[in-house]
């Protein structure tokens, strides 16, 4: 029995996408903005799916719907709405709004969800080659721009390397185990007999090709370049659900099939994330474009998320599901504050463009520090928060050197999120930026007040984690 | 008997177009041999049993991956004399780095042998009776229908990726406005203009087409003569 039902969300979405595009070629006029408004509602349609859902199985193990799948669904599609909402207005400032663009991460979410269900490998690798190949097209969107074709074709070789890195350790594991499906992989290396050197090889493989997807070091290099050289709004999408996709597929992969083999990799997912958190802090402190700011911060970012793999126990998961929530809520914000940044009609990013921004729009610069706090992970901001839980797993866990090493990371980095408060706040105003267009200001709004007030009730959020960790690493 | 001497016959082609193909010093002919040498692979598949991979191959590797070979070569400015000019200095590099290989698939070639069950091992037999596209056919749009679903999508971002980063609508560029075209009647066209012996119909004015609203016939005649005047300078 398929058991397709359980496939439902990914189904609509896709339709409705196929739907969405023959509306945008088929229609004479510009048709962009009807299709994004189109697309939010596939979005909303496939999230309420999803929040409906039934839990097993399909396809033959195929694909898996659970708490765990249906948690990182629910955030992948909260992080296209919100990207696709800044890019509306955004891309027709800039002469690039095309009804492709909505359609193409629509189609990315779709693959991204499928990422975040798979429960096989071939799932898994078909999930990110669909999630992949828009992010390539959509990196290189402002096609008369060197900087973007130059983004697009960076990241397309960079993750060409990467997938095929993936795909042979996927080769690597199904050579030396017989089978792809993850749960058959986790019944199978229940006897530790079974862990053979080739598979533990293939595994490592699997590892660096998912870690070059979440930007961990060393494995980071595309990151900067992407980030600068890709239309903002693309910045955004870049920056919020490719980065949970992939994270879940870590956590899935890493804590079903191979957590009986957490000796094996728990050392290789340490570095990583300890060689993350230095460089995000430190080679974020020499930037000036706040573009590249922000993508060393992502790296840092994914550094700690890593921490909760690296403890490999439910708890660890659980920091790094809650990171994730906050992190994608208070990147888009912060991105939101980027997106407004435009004086008589071109776009600017600098940080010092940011100065005396608290005389000129005290509104923006407030919900820019609100952001760039939290990043830093002040107490109250919700960045504290994201980061208590993943110390306190790994301390629970002995894992004090991650803890240590997270918290005084953190402190470097605050230097640098820190600097632009106090740009915007002691600098002398410099000309004041373009009207800020309604959409960027009740992104920034809602996400401002996600970020302030997240200590009030964090429950929620902490209680979907919680199930949704349960499922692995047990 | 007929089988093993149709093998030898694909196999010795196929062999020398391989070696034509890296030979050859016109890179167009080194495409043709390449098309050749896939042809040959196919027809060996074909003896094998295997004909689902002959069909692809040559569906996918002549149809479309050998054509976009051509249009490479052909419209991309590559200097293949520059391309070659190390190749003395690198051969003996080259020779010990292939011969290292060649011995390592000797060695792994020697020290082959299939598990006892692998008969029984393999996730999905080939049924009996049927044949191997039919089987192919049945687990891929009933076990991975879902897989093979999404390959499609990628196919189709890819399209709609190839578009997005391509497609210009300049107001310069003329489109093909296919009403125009049909509803064209045949005496817009056509026009029978009878021709008496020895006289051409270029003489006769019947050489532009559509005729310009009619200026002064003397006029006319001595731009058609300028014309021809210009042409044989």
């Amino acid at each position: 029995m398929t058991n397709w039902t359980l496939a439902l969300p990914e189904i609509v979405l896709a339709v409705l996408g196929l739907g969405i595009l023959l509306v945008g070629v088929l229609r004479k006029q510009d048709s962009t903005l009807l299709c994004t408004m189109f697309t939010l509602g596939a979005l909303l349609i496939t999230a309420l799916l999803v929040l409906t859902r039934s839990t097993g199985f399909a396809f033959h193990g195929q694909m898996v719907k659970d708490a765990f799948s249906g948690f990182n669904q629910i955030l992948i599609l909260s992080g296209a709405a919100l990207s696709i909402i800044l890019a509306l207005d955004w891309n027709r400032a800039q002469g690039i709004a095309r009804f492709e663009f909505p359609v193409l991460i629509l189609f990315s979410s779709v693959g991204m969800m499928v990422m975040a269900a798979a429960s096989n490998l071939m799932t898994l690798y078909l999930g990110l080659e669909l999630q992949s190949l828009a992010l390539y097209v959509l990196a290189a969107f402002a096609r008369d721009d060197l900087r973007s074709s130059e983004a697009g074709l960076k990241y397309f070789v960079l993750s060409g390397l990467a997938s095929g890195l993936l795909l042979y350790g996927i080769s690597l594991v199904y050579g030396f185990s017989g089978t792809m499906d993850l749960m058959a992989l986790r019944d199978l290396l229940a006897h530790p007999a079974n862990a053979t050197a080739g598979l533990v090889v293939g595994i490592v493989f699997v590892l660096v090709g998912l870690a070059f997807k979440v930007s961990a070091v060393p494995f980071h290099m595309w990151t900067p370049d992407v980030y600068e050289g890709a239309p903002t709004p693309v910045t955004v999408f870049f920056s919020t659900a490719p980065k949970v996709a992939a994270m879940a597929l870590l956590l899935r992969v890493m804590g079903t099939s191979f957590a009986s083999l957490v000796g094996a990799w728990q050392l290789l997912v340490i570095i990583v994330s300890i060689a993350s958190m230095i460089l995000g802090a430190l080679a974020a402190i020499g930037q000036s474009n706040i573009k590249r700011l922000m993508a060393y911060s992502s790296i840092g970012h994914m550094g700690y998320a890593l921490i909760g793999l690296a403890v490999g126990t439910a708890a660890g998961v659980r920091g790094t599901l809650v990171y994730m929530v906050i992190y994608v809520f208070m990147t888009a914000g912060a991105f939101g504050c980027i997106l407004a940044m435009r004086r008589q009609g071109k776009a600017v990013e600098q940080v010092s463009d940011l100065s005396g921004l608290a005389s000129n729009d005290p509104f923006m610069a407030m919900a820019m520090a609100v952001f760039m706090f939290s990043l830093a992970g002040i107490p109250l901001m919700s960045g504290f928060f994201a980061k208590l839980y993943i110390f306190l797993a790994s301390v629970q866990a002995g894992l004090w050197t991650l803890a240590i090493i997270g918290v005084l990371t953190s402190v470097v980095s605050a230097f640098y999120y820190i600097r632009v408060v106090k740009v915007m706040y002691f600098d002398p105003a410099g000309e004041r930026f373009d009207p800020r267009p309604a959409s960027l200001t009740v992104v920034v709004a809602a996400t401002g007040l996600f970020t302030a007030f997240f200590f009030l009730f964090p429950a929620p959020i902490v209680a979907a984690a919680q199930s949704a960790a349960g499922v692995l690493f047990h | 008997m007929i089988t093993q001497i149709l093998f030898y016959l694909f196999a010795v082609v196929l062999l020398g177009s391989a070696a034509a193909v890296v030979s050859a010093r016109n890179p167009v002919h080194s495409v043709l041999f390449l098309i050749l040498a896939f042809f040959n692979a196919a027809a060996l598949f074909l003896i094998a049993g295997a004909e689902f991979l002959a069909m692809i191959l040559v569906i996918v590797y002549v149809g479309a991956v050998a054509v976009l070979f051509l249009f490479v070569v052909m419209m991309l400015d590559v200097d293949f004399a520059e391309l070659r000019s190390g190749f003395q200095r690198y051969l003996p590099v080259g020779a010990t780095v292939g011969a290292v290989l060649l011995i390592e698939l000797g060695l792994v070639l020697s020290g082959w042998t299939f598990a006892t069950d692998s008969a029984h091992l393999r996730m999905s037999p080939a049924p009996v009776g049927m044949s191997n596209t039919e089987a192919l056919g049945r687990i891929l749009y009933t076990d991975y229908v879902f897989l093979f679903q999404i390959a499609g999508l990628i196919l189709l971002v890819a399209m709609i990726g190839a578009i997005v980063l391509t497609l210009r609508r300049r107001k310069t560029s003329r489109h093909q406005i296919i009403r125009v075209q049909t509803e064209r009647a045949v005496t817009e066209t056509l026009e029978m203009i009878p021709a008496p012996l020895g006289a051409g119909v270029a003489s006769m004015g019947g050489y532009r087409r559509p005729k310009v609203a009619e200026p002064e016939p003397v006029v006319a005649e001595e731009a058609e003569a300028e014309g021809h005047g210009h042409g044989h300078h």
